[in-house]
Parts: C-alpha cells; structure tokens; sequence
C-alpha cells in the first residue's frame, strides 16, 4: 500500500449501563452541585455507543487492517462482558474510587483495549447519549501521538 | 483551516475471496463475506475538504463542484454496481471498506483542486467504517 496514506478502521459497539457521579472527596453538598441530576444515589442509566479505532497495514491477502471477529472478540471479553447490563460503579473495579464520568469510562476502555494484538488503537469515542460524546487518544506518555 | 464534509450513499455488492488461498481458507479469514453470490450494502460517503475561504465568495470549494466530482468518480464507478467486477481500480484487491476507501481517495485527490482532500470515510454500514487520510495528518486537521 501507499506509504502516503494511512487507513483506519472503526467499529461501534454498544453496551448499558448504570452509574452515579458521586466523589468521595467533596461533602454531600458539594456532590450535588457538582453533579446535580447526576449524583442520585439510586444512579441512573445510559447506553453507550463506544467507537473504537484501530489502524494499521492493509494486508494484501485480506484487503483488511484487522479481522473484524478478532476485534469482536477482543471487544466482547475486554469490555462488553465487564460493562453491559451492569453498574459501572459496583461492578467494575476501576470505578470504586474514580468517578464513572464518559470521560474516564474513556480511558478505561482504551486502556483494557490497547493490547489489541491485531492492529494499533487509535482512539476511544464514546457517545453518552445522542447528545455527548468523549474521544481519548491515549497520553503522550504511552507514545500514541505523533 | 476550515474542513467541509459532503455525504453521499451509494449501493453496490461484492464478496470476500483471495483466489491464492483455498476454500477452506477464505471461509475462515472471510466468513459469510465469503458467499460467492455476493451480497450488499448501502454505503455512506463522507468526503472532507480542508481549506482556507476563498475572501470573495467565503467558501473553501464550490459544493456544486464537489458534488459534480463525486458523481463523475464515485456514483458512476460504484453505485448500483457489483465492486468485485465492474470497478476496474479494485481489480486484484479484496472489496472491504479499507481498500475501497483508498481507491476513493486515489480517484478524488487529483480532482480536487480547490482546496485539500483531507479525509475520506467510508461506512459499510452504521457501525463499520473506514477512514483515509494523508499520513500525518490528524484526525482533527490540526497538522
């Protein structure tokens, strides 16, 4: 392929999910403010859109950058088995102490998605509602950005 | 830099199958893909220009320009077509949003010429895309 051209590939997965945002750090007073709606302590639900992608070489055998079920897969045990139909603050370690917000669901998600053996990733998109989205590239420290 | 985006859809069918590999083969890499009938798809074009504005008319490229440059090079070559046949310029190469994208951008770059071709998005479907970009760039246009 042209080394003048790079291609990416982007999927979109969806899973659903509760959270409240809610710091251990600020009073009750303060979690209000900050977080108004959001901080009901029953919590509340979303379902998420999570683009992921990846790039790489397109190889010739395949005209593909990576297997499609193998990033499936790969998506399906790293994230949507953890995080579809559960409480993102109970059930998934990451959040005990970090608030749930889409932009550290961000990060979590691009770091349990870096080791993609088939293809670099690229970035995380998440789309909390057909209104919000968040996008994380990864930090400069772990050599994603050019 | 402004970037401008036009979307179009085509529809056209292809099929998965590397003639080097054997049956067997090309069903486990290519799936369902593999059917040697073919199947379809309603792609969605998005194709972004970058650009500063023209100071006399305020626009980076005439829309009706780029309109008439995609329905020369991509609805003609694509749409309503079988792409593993009937598109010479994916001839030898495997159908999939990666390499048609390329060979979008291969067909739209030197035709542009208000402007830049920054970014080309195919999406195979609403939850599978590819994009093409000149390597460097970002994603955001920033480069």
């Amino acid at each position: 392929m042209s080394s003048a051209l790079k291609i990416e590939l982007g999927r979109r997965y969806r899973f659903s999910a509760s959270h409240r945002l809610h710091s251990a750090h600020l009073t009750e007073q303060e979690n209000c403010q900050v977080f108004g709606k959001c901080n009901n302590p029953y919590g509340h639900g979303h379902n998420y859109v999570v683009e992921v992608t990846v790039s790489g070489n397109v190889d010739p055998a395949t005209g593909m950058i990576a297997n499609l079920a193998d990033l499936d897969s790969f998506v399906e045990r790293q994230i949507l088995d953890d995080f579809d139909l559960k409480s993102l603050n109970e059930d998934v370690p990451a959040f005990r102490d970090t608030v749930p917000t889409t932009e550290n669901l961000c990060i979590e998600i691009f770091q349990r998605l870096k080791s993609f053996p088939g293809a670099k990733l690229e970035r995380i998109r998440i789309e909390e509602t057909g209104k919000n989205s968040f996008e994380y590239a990864g930090d400069i420290s772990e050599g994603n950005h050019q | 830099m402004i970037l401008l985006t036009r979307k179009i859809e085509f529809s056209a069918s292809h099929f998965y199958n590397n003639p080097s590999l054997s049956p067997e083969e090309n069903h486990r890499i290519f799936g369902k893909c593999n059917n040697p009938h073919g199947h379809g798809h309603n792609y969605t074009l998005e194709v972004t220009v970058e650009g500063e504005p023209n100071p006399v008319t305020g626009m980076v490229l005439d829309l009706k320009k780029l309109k008439e440059i995609l329905e020369c090079e991509v609805m003609q070559r694509m749409d309503h077509r079988h792409l593993n046949y009937e598109v010479p310029e994916l001839a030898g190469q495997i159908p999939t949003c990666e390499n048609i994208s390329r060979v979008i951008w291969q067909l739209l770059e030197p035709k542009i010429t208000q402007g830049r071709l920054h970014r080309v998005r195919l999406y195979e479907s609403p939850d599978l895309f590819a994009d093409c970009y000149r390597n460097g760039a970002s994603a955001a246009g920033k480069s």
